[in-house]
């Protein structure tokens, strides 16, 4: 049974990390969460991330957020991933698995899955 | 929308828009019936916006010019023989008790009635989103009750964010346990 004291743990654990890990991300992952993304599946897309990245131990310097309407309805799910000094990257139609490869590949490896991105961009 | 459960999210994405500080959402079941009501505190609408908000041509967007959310919950409640309703006090008249409580029923037994799906997701989704706003999660079930409030977490958690991804999943397990205890 998942109890309050082990949130109680997790909240000593992170106390003892925020001392590492001071500043922003360096990469933030961006997930557009309005009508259109949450109708194509933006929910388990989101989820995914949330959860790889923390499997893979990335979650100190990679931030999962949520915005509203990116304006590529058509091609929803859409992530957005910002690197400073990298140009944006635009991910369309992700799926929850699309989205494990990102992390494992782009996020962790360093290389763009250019097959899942933006056609024509 | 394939579950009811991205409609709840998509409604409460309303609420987190409206700048709402606390946002409860209450499902309540009995055998025949599903009622969701999801209220928050936000900065509400005025009247003559109230009254088309069910139009899919009125929206708050700024990409384009069709809104669909209310409306698809709204067809969704309908079509399975239910009812839909919603309220709000504009911050300009309200400037004490302002905000917007959305509602609808369904009828379960309905050849329409879509599942509620995961709704531990949208309530994981929703705080992770939004980890300042305080969550009120209830759903109350004929056999048993599961509920969650933002507050008493941030109570153990002091200065570790809500949005944490430990503590995100925690939340996840937390209430996948929950459930999976009263089915």
């Amino acid at each position: 049974m998942k109890s309050l004291a082990e949130l109680a743990a997790i909240k000593e654990k992170m106390q003892n990390k925020v001392v590492m890990r001071e500043g922003s991300s360096d990469i933030r992952v961006v997930v557009g969460m309005a009508t259109c993304g949450i109708a194509a599946g933006a929910r388990p897309v989101l989820n995914a991330f949330v959860e790889e990245v923390n499997n893979e131990g990335l979650a100190g310097n990679v931030s999962v957020t949520q915005t509203g309407c990116i304006g590529i309805c058509q091609y929803e799910p859409v992530v957005e991933i910002f690197e400073a000094g990298k140009e944006k990257v635009t991910y369309v139609k992700m799926t929850a698995e699309k989205a494990k490869e990102v992390v494992e590949k782009h996020l962790k490896g360093g290389n763009v899955v250019a097959e899942y991105t933006m056609p024509n961009a | 929308m394939k579950e009811l459960s991205l409609n709840i999210l998509d409604i409460a994405m309303n609420s987190v828009k409206a700048k709402a500080d606390t946002v409860s959402i209450t499902l309540t079941e009995t055998d025949e019936t599903f009622s969701m009501s999801i209220s928050d505190n936000g900065c509400g609408m005025k009247k003559d916006f109230l009254e088309t908000v069910t139009d899919p041509f009125s929206t708050t967007r700024t990409t384009r010019k069709v809104g669909m959310g209310i409306p698809f919950l709204k067809l969704a409640a309908e079509q399975t023989g239910g009812s839909f309703e919603i309220a709000s006090k504009h911050e300009s008249e309200y400037p004490d008790s302002h905000g917007t409580v959305t509602s609808a029923v369904f009828n379960k037994g309905n050849i329409d009635f879509t599942p509620l799906g995961d709704i531990v997701s949208t309530v994981t989704t929703l705080i992770q989103g939004s980890p300042d706003i305080h969550w009120i999660f209830s759903h109350i079930t004929p056999k048993g009750e599961i509920s969650l409030d933002t507050s008493e977490l941030k109570e153990i958690l002091g200065d570790v964010p809500l949005d944490n991804t430990e503590v995100i999943l925690w939340i996840k397990g937390y209430l996948e346990e929950t459930y999976s205890e009263i089915e």
